[in-house]
């Protein structure tokens, strides 16, 4: 009974979570039910995960309205995916929230933030799960506003500014995305994905679905931070408070390249995105010069956690140069560095949060010598740096693998050969901070660090086992990823 | 339209260029009658040639009323990606259905269900009603929630000030003596006319969206005429906020009782013996989770904006 209503759990009760955490009115109280809601939606979406895998698609008809007259719910293995992803996450960063918010945010606002924190997640929970185009709209504009406020929260000014930058960006994307929308409508007469791509092919060589598509594509593109329409992030997610940090990175950008995925190859499909519109073309070296770039501009912040934002711009080129390689292979590897590059990057920004907890600041010059004193700490970011640049045991190395064999199976062994030489660029830029925090004297011997609390240490360390975890055993990652693409390219062998 | 567009984008002066945006607004509104769209254009003229203008205004009397100059050079790219957006649009609406035409695809695929049989479905005349509450009841749950999370936006990155500050202590305009008859008179009218709005939006056009913004702008009449002082005894910021919570709770949960009776979420159907009367008492439910919501959104907001004291 419990089962078949599931779909509609995933997101409600986070909802319900959010104005409740405003009634409660106390910080302890607010985290404890956002932390238990939180954990609630994960393992409602290891169930979907589960009853998707044994059964196949769930469709769920809101208000009891069939499709396209109500909104419907739709999981398959791709958004079932994203949605334990989206959730574990905020699971866990939530379980590291506590003590981290309680050190960044005054405590007048804690529960407000728990109360936006909640929004957000059930905005990118909504947008994930739905079958339903403007209902992703909806749920996006959920999720964008609750980000902007999280971000303005933090006690550095300075977030102001990069909230208000991502407030207008993050405004004309959903603008751009809602004019993609009504211009569908137009051309079709309905709002449902499922819908919309069997009767888009009848109007498809229309100027209008055309216009459609671009305005989509750039309209998500900029939410999804895909070069060059990524300059809101950097900032954003240096001067978050560090738990949201980790919570967005593993999530919100995400979820928008989970939509690319949704728009080229469900809503319109692949031999429409890729044959007459030959998004690829423009996709592919985009992707390829935001790697190189990002990465690069990444090797001379003096900030980590702005460093780890352009390394993130980076990491979501390798996801979208999967995607334009347009097989089976490309497809499993983009989606499966979705899952994969959450857990490094949530994993590398809990570990600055464990450092701003002690040394009050994430700059690279005030983190010098560090090492010695917070080992455990120091030691997660080794591991997690690790798995960023891609080494073996770790799902960085997964992911670049999959990547690697996608090229290589079109014969383009140079594409092969720059992801691994950007992988060294990674490498530089985790190997500074390496350095700092182990080898160079402490910038004032006299001042006193002691290890972070277990009670940020373990949720860190959670993530990263997973990382490691998932870089050995791939067989839940890499079949499911492997399923996601297959029914994403239409091939039901 | 196009000249009160490119007026707003010229001017300096900020004041004006909220009081062009509120023409713009009143315009579309009436473009909005002429389209049939009734519905549309209430709520266009109480939300955007109304309580956003107020909004706006609150917003400038924080900042200036003077935009920066900015060098004109640095127009030249901004300009080129408006062109290039423009005629993107443009381009996309050569091959579109034109206006009117009975055979567009808008008008074949979903609309025939809803026209036809929304009044045995769910037994309100007004069919967009019946579209915006049940049928796509969830997408207006995820606006409300919309609204809720910019409210909460605001409170939480202004706050509301502990003590009332000097600018707000003055009493508002209350020394005009005709100004405070006035707004005596209208007060309850306004407080009518946002219930009637309210509970006759199964068969005319309204519902709670209009009836939450009419009704938050009786309060912030009375908050401008009479002083922040009288107007937050009369709602206390921290109810407010509760009332705002509240209304999404409510909306949320008559869901969560259609999952309890046996229907999937948010289904009407079952909270009633008969299917229709299930409707309505659900409709009828979730339209005053909406008021609430949007009443106590737009009064926080307005409260926020007013009682706003920079820190140190």
């Amino acid at each position: 009974m419990i089962s078949a209503q599931l779909p509609a759990l995933q997101v409600v009760l986070p909802l319900l979570a959010g104005p409740v955490c405003l009634l409660l009115h106390h910080p302890r109280l607010s985290w404890a039910l956002a932390t238990a809601v939180s954990w609630l939606a994960f393992f409602i979406s290891l169930a979907l995960l589960d009853q998707v895998l044994s059964s196949g698609t769930i469709v769920y008809a809101l208000g009891g309205w069939a499709a396209p007259w109500g909104i419907e719910y739709r999981v398959d293995e791709i958004n079932a995916f994203v949605l334990l992803i989206v959730s574990g996450i905020s699971a866990i960063t939530l379980a590291f929230a506590r003590n981290s918010i309680e050190y960044e945010i005054r405590a007048e606002r804690i529960h407000i933030l728990y109360t936006g924190w909640m929004l957000c997640l059930t905005g990118l929970l909504g947008i994930t799960i739905t079958g339903d185009v403007f209902n992703v709209f909806v749920f996006l504009e959920i999720a964008s506003l609750s980000s902007y406020l999280l971000i303005s929260l933090s006690r550095d000014p300075r977030s102001l500014t990069a909230a208000f930058r991502y407030l207008v960006l993050g405004t004309i994307g959903a603008t751009f995305i809602l004019i993609g929308i009504a211009l569908l409508y137009v051309m079709t007469g309905t709002l449902n994905m499922f819908d919309l791509s069997q009767r888009i092919a009848g109007v498809s060589d229309s100027r209008t679905v055309k216009t459609a598509f671009i305005f989509l594509s750039v309209g998500i593109a900029l939410k999804a931070a895909v070069f060059p329409l990524h300059l809101w992030l950097p900032n954003a997610y240096a001067y978050a408070p560090s738990a949201v940090s980790a919570l967005f990175a593993g999530t919100a950008t995400k979820v928008a390249v989970y939509l690319l995925f949704r728009f080229f190859f469900t809503v319109f499909d692949p031999q429409f995105s890729f044959d007459v519109m030959q998004l690829d073309r423009l996709l592919l070296p985009l992707a390829l010069v935001g790697v190189f770039v990002a990465s690069v501009t990444a090797i001379f912040q003096t900030d980590v956690k702005r460093m780890l934002g352009y390394s993130s711009v980076a990491q979501i080129g390798y996801m979208v140069i999967g995607m334009s390689l347009v097989s089976v292979l490309g497809v499993t590897a983009g989606i499966l560095h979705l899952f994969n590059h959450a857990l490094m990057k949530a994993a590398l920004f809990v570990v600055l949060g464990c450092v701003v907890f002690r040394i009050g600041s994430a700059r690279l010059e005030d983190m010098a010598g560090i090492g010695r004193a917070m080992p455990w700490t120091a030691g997660a970011f080794v591991i997690g740096g690790l798995s960023l640049v891609g080494v073996p045991l770790t799902v960085g190395f997964i992911s670049k693998w999959y990547l690697i064999l996608a090229a290589l199976e079109h014969g383009w062994w140079w594409l092969a050969a720059l992801v691994l030489i950007s992988s060294l660029l990674a490498l530089v830029y985790i190997w500074r901070v390496i350095e700092v925090i182990y080898f160079q004297p402490p910038s004032d011997p006299s001042r006193e660090i002691a290890e972070a609390p277990a009670t940020l240490l373990i949720p860190t360390w959670l993530l990263i086992v997973a990382n490691v975890y998932f870089g050995i055993d791939t067989s839940l990652t890499v079949g499911v990823a492997e399923r996601a693409a297959r029914l994403l390219m239409g091939d039901a062998s | 339209m196009t000249a009160t567009a490119i007026a707003v984008a010229r001017i300096d002066q900020l004041f004006a260029a909220v009081m062009l945006f509120g023409i713009y607004s009143l315009l579309s509104a009436a473009l909005f009658v002429v389209m049939d769209a009734v519905d549309v254009a209430f709520t266009e003229a109480a939300v955007g040639a109304g309580i956003a203008i107020i909004l706006m205004l609150g917003a400038l009397a924080l900042t200036t009323r003077e935009q920066r100059p900015v060098p004109r050079r640095r127009h030249w790219v901004a300009l080129a990606v408006v062109v290039a957006t423009g005629s993107g649009l443009i381009y996309g609406t050569l091959d579109m259905p034109s206006y009117g035409d009975p055979g567009a695809p808008a008008h074949l695929h979903v609309i025939p269900r809803y026209l036809n049989q929304s009044m045995a479905e769910i037994g309100i005349p007004n069919v967009v009603t019946s579209v915006l509450a049940s049928y796509r009841g969830y997408d207006t749950l995820g606006e409300i929630v919309v609204i809720f999370t910019a409210a909460v936006g605001v409170i939480g990155r202004l706050g509301v000030a502990p003590e009332i500050t000097a600018l707000v202590k003055s009493g508002g305009m209350q020394h005009h003596l005709i100004l405070r008859i006035t707004a005596k008179l209208m007060l309850p009218l306004i407080m009518v006319f946002a219930l009637y709005v309210q509970f006759h939006g199964d068969f005319g056009p309204g519902g709670g969206f209009q009836a939450g913004v009419i009704f938050a702008s009786a309060f912030i009449l009375y908050g401008l005429v009479f002083g922040l002082e009288d107007a937050t005894k009369v709602a206390p910021p921290p109810v407010v906020h509760v009332i705002a919570a509240a209304g999404v709770l409510l909306f949320a949960l008559v869901g969560v009782a259609g999952l309890f009776l046996g229907g999937n979420y948010l289904d009407y159907g079952v909270l009633a013996d008969e299917p229709t009367k299930g409707q309505h008492l659900g409709i009828m439910l979730v339209e005053l989770g909406v008021g609430m919501t949007v009443a106590a959104s737009m009064i926080s907001l307005f409260f926020a904006y007013a009682s706003y004291k920079p820190e140190e």
